[in-house]
């Protein structure tokens, strides 16, 4: 059973680090599409 | 009386000039209205069958787009650079016909931005909320009918032999650790997944839209996040077993007795993997597999289209049109190819989640002893002997295939 705990808090830090570095490497829609010329934010 | 006499009258008027009145309107049966009469604009004859659910050349609003403003190619009527009225203009973006010029650079980063109009959002929403989850909510609930039907009727399977204490590793740690990386990633898309599908008919008239949202929304990060989890898990599980689910010909004396599910004391050979686990193995894989590429195409909107791809290749294995479904389109906007990947994700996750359902059944409630496998990693020899007979043989000899785990 610890292995299943242990998979399971695997996946929270996948899932933590896959939104977190997808962020920072400009991955994100509004990164992806979009320009400071058509973006008022 | 004479009241009587003018009420049917006035009736009679109103009656006959109805009918004139729909005579004038309707036209006689097989009678067509040539498309000039409408200055080349749709019939009458379009806008019944359009009522009627028929479907409706549309060519002649898409082609007539004015002039061409293509100076390299020949000439329309209107002059030399083609000319263009408003509703001309309108049809052009409508059909995707314009060459739009945008401001900033986002046409090379996002395909889509180019396109102003397109008219299949309704078609690809009807279905959603239609069929889709229609269809698809039936499958879940009768694939959980039926495996409550079967355990009324067949009742837990049991160890049918004497246990005998002793306690055998099935699966390592490791081996372990992938199962429930995708499991466990896999229960959390799926709650996710049905959230996102059913949340507004099921949830928000239980909870609230004020409720629903940030339920929705924490929905959708996991649904996007927990993705990579699954992906990752689905390599680990493919590499670990892939060898030990190749089709044997023990599989068919499994598949002969329906792997004893059906009776008691029937148990037939087979090595660490059985046939329905080999099923259900493949499954995995190949729904996997479909369900993670749809999925990357919606987690990067319009980078990764791939149903136009598809459909040219499968136009020319000639099976749609065998199927009767004609040449599929091959030309699909940015955002046809979006709603495409969302239905091609719901329809293949129905199925998993149908197959999972089952596989979460025989190995939990459904089997004594199976859970043992995953949970622990350590089974009782007995439930060894009766559903992995010869892979107990190979353990005992020290003859394990290969990647199968290492005798104590």
């Amino acid at each position: 059973m610890k292995t299943m705990l242990l998979s399971f808090a695997c996946i929270a830090v996948i899932a933590v680090g896959a939104w977190y570095g997808l962020h920072q490497a400009g991955f994100s829609i509004q990164e992806v599409t979009t320009r400071s010329s058509v973006r008022l934010d | 009386m004479f009241r009587t006499i003018f009420a049917l009258c006035l009736l009679s008027v109103v009656a006959l000039s109805s009918a004139v009145m729909a005579q004038a309107v309707r036209p006689p049966e097989g009678a067509q209205t040539p498309r000039e009469a409408t200055g080349g604009a749709q019939t009458l004859e379009d806008i019944l069958a359009r009522e009627r659910g028929q479907f409706v050349d549309g060519s002649f609003r898409s082609d007539n787009i004015g002039g061409n403003i293509d100076a390299t190619q020949v000439a329309p009527a209107l002059g030399p650079l083609g000319a263009a009225s408003d509703a001309d203009i309108w049809r052009r973006l409508r059909f995707d016909k314009a060459q739009v010029t945008l401001s900033s650079d986002g046409a090379a980063l996002d395909p889509a931005s180019s396109v102003t109009i397109q008219d299949a959002g309704m078609w690809w929403l009807d279905l959603r909320r239609g069929p889709l989850a229609t269809y698809g909510g039936y499958l879940l609930l009768g694939t959980l009918a039926f495996l409550a039907l079967f355990l009324l009727l067949r009742g837990r399977i049991r160890i049918d032999g004497e246990k005998t204490g002793r306690r055998i590793t099935r699966f390592k740690a490791i081996e372990r650790f992938g199962h429930w990386l995708t499991a466990g990633s896999f229960i959390l898309l799926g709650i996710t997944g049905l959230i996102s599908l059913f949340g507004r008919m099921a949830l928000v008239p239980l909870v609230g839209k004020e409720a629903f949202a940030p339920v929705a929304q924490a929905g959708k990060w996991v649904h996007n996040n927990v993705a990579w989890a699954f992906m990752l898990g689905l390599v680990m599980i493919f590499v670990m077993w892939v060898a030990q689910n190749i089709p044997n010909r023990h599989d068919l004396k499994w598949i002969a007795v329906g792997g004893g599910l059906f009776s008691k004391n029937v148990h037939p050979p087979a090595l660490k993997f059985n046939a329905g686990q080999k099923l259900i193995f493949w499954a995995v894989i190949v729904l996997g597999v479909s369900i993670s590429a749809s999925g990357l195409s919606l987690l990067f909107p319009f980078q990764l289209p791939m149903f136009a791809k598809t459909f040219v290749i499968l136009n020319d294995t000639g099976l749609p049109q065998w199927l009767g479904f004609g040449p599929l389109p091959e030309a699909l906007t940015p955002h046809q190819e979006m709603q495409l990947a969302q239905l091609w994700h719901a329809i293949v996750a129905f199925v998993f989640i149908a197959v999972i359902l089952a596989h979460i059944y025989i190995g939990s409630i459904g089997m004594e002893g199976a859970f043992d496998a995953m949970g622990s990693g350590e089974v009782e020899e007995q439930w060894a002997r009766e559903h992995h007979g010869l892979w107990l043989e190979q353990r005992k000899s020290g003859d394990d295939p290969p990647g199968a785990t290492p005798a104590e």
